[in-house]
């Protein structure tokens, strides 16, 4: 008998800024020690709802304020290398990997108060009007999290979406959800509003169809999607016109496309007169 | 009283009725035929078909253009994949040279280039002759000027080109539209197959003279006509690595499910159902213009078209007189004449669509106005048309029309009036009209659409990007964010 | 003034709305590209000859020179007498005697600068003056400058008061009050100025004394004429224009009349609502006449210079 019974964690979808069970009542097990929350896709359908209801409070926020909220993941989640190391399976890889999600968070962090001066003009146009072009946040973003990195993958690219202003509805991967429904943690604690961002457990065939179908999503972040999903999240935005960012090499690295990637050009004109 | 010495003054009272001003066209050659323009040359179609196209005007057939078919695609895809090798390894100086050649001998063509487009889509010579050609003209200018800046324009990414583009286009602005799509393809090192519209293949057609005029290597360009079916053939074939569509959110849809799967990259440009908003301290005579050329411009077929007017209550009844008494100065007749505010519906097909939706208007109880005009005998023509009593839940004020109807909606405060004007799955343009300077900015910070003109309406330029929100498509057409669609990135 | 017309007057001013300067220029500009030909040409010509206050204001100005303007003004063109009449000569208010002397028994009438023309700087009782002596001496028409310094000031009233005390100086002669639009500096000063002269009673507004660059332009008019608009719309009032200065073709004159045609309509189209300041205008209209009745382009040499 060991001398200390550890008091195990329910693990819980991260909805509306709370932890949740699935409304489903069901879980999975990945492993044979733990049990996930089965995501429906009703949970999904509340995502959605809580995610567009946090969209404008969360893109009204000075571009300081996103800053300063995503340092303050980075924040968190440095605070538990330890504990993403041992569920990464530890390793100096695991090492290597919570560093990379951090960096992202503070890489990321630094974009949004200079996102604008960097992909947004001043259009010189041949009239009298004042003519920029500044970049702003798409709405509801789909993160669909690759497997492998399970922790740095699903950071890679909440990060910047949330930079941009968007609020996210992320699956996790379905084989390695832990990290994710832990980073659920982090950010639940790093002053992000309720609903900014979500993250579901569950399996990939009863959600992505209803995330790639609501007509509620913005864009999609298909990054964890296999060949076969592609084409079917593909097929399935067209019917609201998604955004659709196909799954590419280069959104493992850091590189600000991956936040314009998720963000509208609005262009104004005003005439310049007395 | 000084003016009783005036004589009668009867004469001067009758009214000024403008002699026809017709734009010449005897400078103009249309031929009766035309192939497809394949790797230079106009080539007959291997599907052996022809049909015509009519000036919707007067109804007369100007010419019979080939229908490209799975062959004829083939082989123009065919020929853009031969010629990418060498365009896309052209030093870029040399490709900027070519283009900016092309935008020289538009302007050197001009005339000739807005008498066809008029005759062939129905729009009227002096917004063929002072918007169309010209803005077609700067957009070649603009990105023969980024080609070889492409390393400056995107530092540390190795800016590449992606291979071959596949471009349809509308029949609103059949020139512009064309430049649009062609210009940042040939500025990034692409070869294009482009595919004007149904309705409207001339200018299209000597656009790709003008190419060999300006001889532009073989295949660079390629020019297929045809319908639907050429369209979707072409955004299809395996070998197309982009497709930018222009058109409808309806077919932009299928494109985008055609392509699902394909890994090529696309962008789409597609309807709207824009807001024009107008506050009680505008200035009021210019906001009448801004709308009457938001709503106005070119029949009211275009995708940014100001057609929901939102107008504050307290100032809707001095505004909608005013409008009303400029729209029954609009001149609607013969689009050659100089003198000509509203111009032809481009097609039969068009003119059923808007026929049908202001029934559903006038069905639905909103009040329908029109200015007295007579419209002339042969031809598709519709009068400017406003709603007025129009509620946010009325076909007229959700379906885009694409025609010269305005529905007016009211509105109290700025917190309704931004609740109204996104309260629509489009999101393409928007414009709002207010002389205070604080209001302007949340506004434009409010409005999700991709062109918010503030105090002006439908103005557009080469160095400005376009392009929308939501169902109206993504991606930028103009400006440095035009390029970024047709480059390979790092 | 009693205290309620303060406030009136102050309500008025602060509801005048502003004028967007790039949307007025361009809408100008577009309807400057009509094309106006054949018939409707030779008939805007000759609205255009008929609406013309002829003008002379010089200092070298002798009734010689006037008497010379004046048969000019009644008969435009010796080699074709269907050219009609102008509709008035302005002059000096020292050469209105000479002016009425040769325009007597025609319909040409007199219009005469007053009010310490062109700068108005002077003094109120000058002005009276001046104005009563010159309605006296037969003057038809009184072309009465604002004092352009009380309403860069913001002193509304006084320009006010002074409009209305000139107004009753002139009695029955007609009132043409020049704002001096070169000198506002914004088109919203156009319209406030527009909106306080007519209040004040002009039976015209008028663009310019000619004696300050730009004088009249098309957006400037185009300013003035919605304000004429919405003046006849809110008090029944038809108030009349008078662009001046620097329309020098028949060609500008066909673009003002297209002006007035498209935004005040048919009903002002005539001389008692609509006239032209102009000297050099009236040859280029004959020539343009000429070239309509013949096919062939004119010479100068065959229009008489007075």
């Amino acid at each position: 008998m060991p001398d200390r019974v550890e008091v195990r964690k329910t693990y819980k979808l991260y909805l509306g800024g709370e932890f949740v069970r699935s409304e489903s009542g069901r879980s999975y097990q990945p492993a044979a020690d733990v049990n996930i929350p089965r995501g429906s896709r009703k949970d999904l359908r509340d995502a959605v709802r809580v995610a567009r209801g946090a969209f404008a409070g969360w893109a009204g926020k000075t571009a300081m304020n996103r800053g300063q909220v995503l340092y303050r993941a980075a924040e968190m989640l440095d605070g538990r290398r330890q504990q993403f190391i041992a569920e990464l399976g530890g390793g100096r890889r695991a090492g290597r990997e919570v560093d990379a999600a951090v960096e992202a968070f503070i890489w990321y962090a630094g974009w949004t108060d200079k996102l604008a001066q960097v992909a947004g003009t001043v259009n010189p146009v041949a009239g009298p009007y004042f003519n920029f072009t500044i970049p702003e946040p798409t709405g509801v973003v789909g993160v669909v999290a690759p497997d492998e990195p399970a922790l740095a993958g699903l950071v890679l690219r909440i990060a910047p979406a949330l930079a941009g202003g968007n609020t996210v509805v992320a699956l996790a991967s379905e084989k390695s959800p832990l990290p994710a429904l832990t980073l659920g943690e982090v950010l639940a604690t790093s002053d992000f509003p309720p609903g900014v961002v979500n993250v579901l457990t569950g399996f990939r065939k009863e959600l992505l169809p209803w995330l790639a179908s609501h007509m509620d999503v913005n864009a999609i972040d298909a990054s964890g999607c296999s060949r076969e999903e592609l084409t079917a999240v593909e097929e399935a935005a067209a019917a609201n016109v998604k955004r659709v960012v196909k799954p590419n090499g280069r959104r493992a690295r850091l590189t600000p496309q991956a936040v314009t990637d998720l963000m509208e050009m609005k262009t104004v004109w005003h005439p310049i007169g007395v | 009283m000084a003016l009783t010495k005036r004589r009668d003054t009867a004469l001067a009272k009758q009214s000024f009725d403008y002699a026809p001003a017709p734009e010449a066209v005897d400078h103009v050659k249309i031929a009766d035929r035309y192939g497809l323009f394949i790797g230079g040359k106009f080539v007959e179609p291997k599907s052996g078909k022809h049909f015509p196209t009519i000036n919707p005007a007067t109804e007369a057939v100007l010419s019979h253009v080939a229908e490209a078919l799975a062959a004829d695609v083939d082989r123009a895809v065919e020929a853009a994949s031969r010629a990418q090798q060498s365009w896309g390894r052209l030093s870029p100086s040399r490709r900027a040279r070519y283009i900016l050649r092309i935008s020289r001998i538009l302007q050197e063509r001009a005339r000739e280039l807005a008498v066809v487009e008029t005759m062939d889509g129905g729009k009227p010579i002096k917004e063929s002759r002072d918007v169309d050609i010209p803005l077609a003209a700067a957009h070649f200018f603009y990105y023969g000027g980024w080609a070889d800046k492409l390393e400056w324009a995107f530092p540390n990414r190795s800016p590449r080109p992606i291979g071959v583009c596949g471009q349809v286009i509308p029949w609103n602005f059949p020139l512009l539209m064309l430049a649009w799509k062609i210009a940042p393809a040939l500025a990034a090192g692409n070869t294009v197959v482009l595919k004007p519209a149904e309705t409207t293949p001339l200018t299209a057609l000597l656009f790709a003279e003008i190419c060999q005029q300006a001889e532009l290597p073989p295949g660079v360009v390629n020019i297929i006509t045809g319908a639907g079916k050429t369209g979707s053939l072409l955004v299809q074939h395996p070998d197309v690595r982009k497709v930018a569509f222009t058109g409808s959110t309806e077919v932009g849809k299928l494109i985008q499910r055609s392509t699902a799967g394909s890994g090529k990259r696309l962008t789409l440009e597609l309807g709207g159902k824009a807001a024009n908003v107008v506050f009680d301290d505008a200035p009021l005579d210019q906001a009448v213009e801004g709308i009457v050329n938001g709503i106005y411009f070119n029949q009211g077929h275009v995708c940014c078209a100001g057609s929901r007017l939102l107008v504050q209550e307290s100032v809707a009844g001095a505004l909608l007189e005013k409008l009303r008494r400029r729209v029954d100065t609009l001149r609607l007749g013969d689009p050659l004449d100089k003198n000509t505010d509203i111009g032809a519906i481009n097609s039969k097909a068009q003119l059923e669509k808007i026929e049908g939706l202001v029934e559903s208007g006038r069905e639905e109880g909103a009040e329908i106005y029109q200015p007295p005009c007579e419209l002339p005998a042969k031809g598709f023509w519709f009068p400017p048309t406003i709603f007025t009593g129009v509620s946010q839940s009325h076909r007229i004020a959700r379906e885009e029309i694409f025609g010269p109807v305005l529905s007016v909606l009211t509105f109290r405060t700025p917190a309704e009036a931004v609740e109204k004007a996104n309260n629509t799955p489009y999101g393409l343009s928007a414009g709002v009209w207010t002389e205070k300077g604080s209001r302007i900015l949340w506004m434009t910070q409010q409005l999700r659409a991709g062109v918010v003109w503030a105090n002006t309406y439908n103005r557009f330029d080469p160095t400005s990007p376009f392009g929308g929100y939501k169902e109206s498509g993504f991606g930028r057409e103009g400006g440095l964010h035009g390029l970024i669609p047709y480059l390979e990135l790092n | 003034m009693a205290i309620s017309s303060l406030v009136h007057l102050g309500s008025i001013m602060g509801g005048v709305r502003t004028v967007d300067q790039v949307g007025v220029e361009e809408r100008a500009a577009s309807l400057g590209k009509r094309s106006i030909k054949k018939a409707s040409k030779v008939w805007a010509l000759e609205l255009a000859i008929r609406m013309m206050d002829l003008t002379t204001l010089e200092g070298a100005d002798t009734p010689g020179k006037v008497a010379a303007l004046c048969s000019k003004g009644i008969r435009p063109d010796p080699a074709d007498p269907s050219v009609p009449s102008v509709a008035a000569i302005c002059v000096y208010p020292a050469m209105i005697r000479p002016a009425v002397e040769h325009l007597r028994g025609t319909d040409v009438l007199v219009a005469s600068v007053a009010t310490a023309f062109p700068s108005g700087q002077t003094f109120l009782d000058v002005k009276l003056a001046e104005t009563k002596e010159a309605v006296a001496a037969g003057a038809d028409e009184i072309d009465m400058v604002i004092d352009r310094g009380a309403f860069l000031s913001g002193d509304y009233q006084k320009v006010y008061d002074e409009i209305v005390a000139i107004k009753e100086a002139a009695g029955a002669a007609h009132l043409k009050v020049i704002l001096e639009t070169g000198e506002l500096g914004t088109y919203d000063n156009v319209r406030r100025a527009s909106v306080l002269a007519m209040t004040a009673g002009a039976d015209f507004i008028k663009t310019s004394t000619g004696k300050i660059n730009p004088a009249a332009t098309p957006p400037v008019t185009l300013v003035m004429m919605e304000a004429i608009r919405d003046f006849h719309r809110e008090t029944g009032r038809a108030v009349g224009l008078k662009p001046a200065g620097g329309i020098r073709t028949a060609k500008q004159a066909v673009q003002y009349l297209v002006l007035l045609y498209e935004t005040l309509g048919p009903e002002w189209m005539t001389p008692e609502r609509f006239r032209i300041g102009a000297s050099s205008l009236l040859n280029d209209c004959l020539m343009q006449l000429a070239k309509e009745r013949t096919g062939a382009y004119q010479s100068g040499d065959y229009f008489t210079l007075d």
